[in-house]
């Protein structure tokens, strides 16, 4: 089912894909399919085995079910400190 | 017990006077500051970026587990995002406690986990002019790759 989520992205993910949010529409039904298919799209270099997902502010699963209006944001390996 | 991010120079002095605390025997800080030097190169400049919803719910998570693990009796934590120069204090750390063990073990939990869990990154720009973000292009599968 085709739905719209917004995207934020920061660091690495965020130069390569030349902006900080997008509106995304998408018949993804996972957070991973969701990244998989952006990365194809935007040439992203990390798996997403490097990666963690949050979903309206919380770490959640790759296997989550992302559904209309979701806030997601890819989050790359962190460094914090 | 707090989490703070700031975009603003951290000030330890006013920290600690507002971390008094009469029932601590032992006060324990921690100072992460930014250096000259990282894996051979020459470190000019860092640019910290947070994503500061996740990341402020996940430091005061971290706080939380050491106020469970630890007899302390106060704990805080600042972290800076934005541009900062070498010397600079990227994250402040300090622990109360009655006695010094716990103070101690306290302070080391929470530097690790804020360093291991919270969404910040961290960019660093060498003094040849090329920048880095560290760890998503410095290390792992993926790493060092240009977009095609």
């Amino acid at each position: 089912m085709k739905k719209t989520v917004s995207v934020r992205y920061f660091a690495i993910l965020r130069d390569q894909r030349g902006l900080g949010e997008e509106r995304v529409p998408t018949r993804a039904s996972t957070a991973s399919e969701l990244y998989e298919e952006l990365r194809r799209r935007h040439g992203f270099t990390l798996p997403v085995e490097r990666l963690r997902v949050a979903i309206n502010d919380e770490f959640e699963s790759w296997a989550s079910v992302i559904e209309d209006g979701d806030a997601l944001v890819f989050i790359p390996p962190v460094a914090g400190g | 017990m707090g989490f703070d991010l700031t975009d603003r120079p951290i000030d330890p002095s006013r920290l600690m006077a507002d971390a008094a605390d009469i029932r601590a025997g032992a006060f324990v800080t921690f100072e992460g500051r930014v250096r000259a030097e990282n894996a051979g190169r020459s470190v000019k400049a860092l640019d910290y970026e947070a994503y500061a919803p996740l990341a402020e719910k996940e430091g005061r998570r971290i706080m939380e587990e050491a106020r469970e693990k630890f007899p302390i009796t106060d704990a805080r934590c600042v972290h800076r995002t934005g541009s900062l120069a070498l010397g600079d204090i990227a994250v402040w750390i300090a622990v109360s406690a009655g006695h010094r063990p716990a103070a101690f073990e306290a302070c080391r939990f929470l530097i690790d986990e804020m360093k291991a869990r919270l969404p910040i990154w961290k960019r660093e720009h060498y003094a040849d002019g090329a920048t880095e973000w560290i760890n998503c292009a410095t290390r792992g599968p993926g790493a060092g790759q240009k977009v095609k």
